[in-house]
């Protein structure tokens, strides 16, 4: 007869460690409800700054003046990590729920949600950066 | 005389007649989601990252933009969607913390009016922008460079 093997969750108990409490799982759920909160709320003031060209080309130049200077420099590289960190683990939620293999490997999808923020970040943070130091130079 | 059921009969859910929204607002997050990533990452891309990034962005640049029907889609379709998104995500966040009934139908209705009205008025000013407004003449250089000379 042969042996029956007992299934993967059996072998090594984690506690606490399903999909949504405690480890990744949880983190990640966490991080995407602050990024979504956050992003929201831009959206609200950055929609009613673009309704500005409707004014005048003066009054929008002046409020989009203020985006270039090097505290809102760095705002914007928080707001683009948030984005970019609620869309690949908005991806990561919908390989979860409709992807057969989606719940095997979502601890593994979020270390390629990380991996792949770094990658964009790193293209995205040389330009930001360089206007930063622009801007604090008053070039 | 009526029957029981056998027992260890298999769950049934029990059916309720009309839309089920919640489950269409889920099927909607994911929707939308997927179409916001290309749209917003193209978004990012073209304002922040090409060209000069965000110190290339002034009113002759979006008027440059607005100025093609394909950046007229763009945006729209990004107004649109993500607002929904993200007031429906919202939705979501106040049904779970609000502690009282009435705090959580005030907040609900406070996303639920400040998303309509942002849908609608940048719905108007994507339509009704003009990238060539005739303007003072101190403002003449803030222009595109390729409106008529007025």
């Amino acid at each position: 007869m042969s042996a029956v093997t007992a299934p993967r969750s059996e072998k090594k108990p984690r506690p606490g460690g399903t999909l949504y409490r405690g480890y990744t799982g949880m983190w990640s759920w966490v991080l995407h409800r602050i990024t979504g909160v956050a992003i929201f709320f831009f959206l609200l003031v950055h929609i009613l700054d673009t309704a500005l060209v409707r004014v005048s080309p003066e009054a929008y130049n002046a409020v989009i003046g203020t985006y270039k200077t090097p505290l809102m420099g760095l705002g914007e590289i928080g707001l683009v990590g948030a984005i970019l960190f609620h869309a690949l683990n908005g991806l990561r939620i919908i390989l979860v729920d409709f992807w057969s293999k989606g719940v095997k490997y979502q601890r593994t999808m979020f270390w390629v949600v990380i991996g792949l923020w770094v990658v964009l970040m790193a293209g995205f943070l040389p330009r930001q950066i360089a206007n930063i130091i622009l801007e604090v130079n008053g070039q | 005389m009526s029957t029981v059921d056998a027992p260890r009969s298999p769950y049934a859910r029990t059916q309720r007649s009309g839309t089920n929204w919640e489950k269409w607002g889920w099927m909607y997050m994911r929707a939308s989601g997927v179409v916001l990533v290309v749209l917003i990452f193209g978004h990012l891309f073209v304002n922040m990252v090409a060209g000069e990034g965000v110190r290339g962005i002034d009113f002759a640049f979006v008027a440059g933009k607005w100025a093609s029907p394909f950046w007229q889609v763009w945006d729209l379709l990004m107004l649109w969607l993500a607002l929904i998104h993200g007031a429906n995500g919202m939705r979501t966040i106040i049904n779970d913390y609000s502690s009282s009934v009435t705090l959580g139908k005030v907040l609900r209705g406070a996303v639920f009016l400040s998303a309509a009205a942002l849908i609608i008025l940048g719905t108007l000013v994507i339509f009704t922008f003009d990238p060539c407004p005739s303007v003072s003449p101190e403002q003449l250089g803030l222009l595109p460079s390729f409106c008529p000379p007025q």
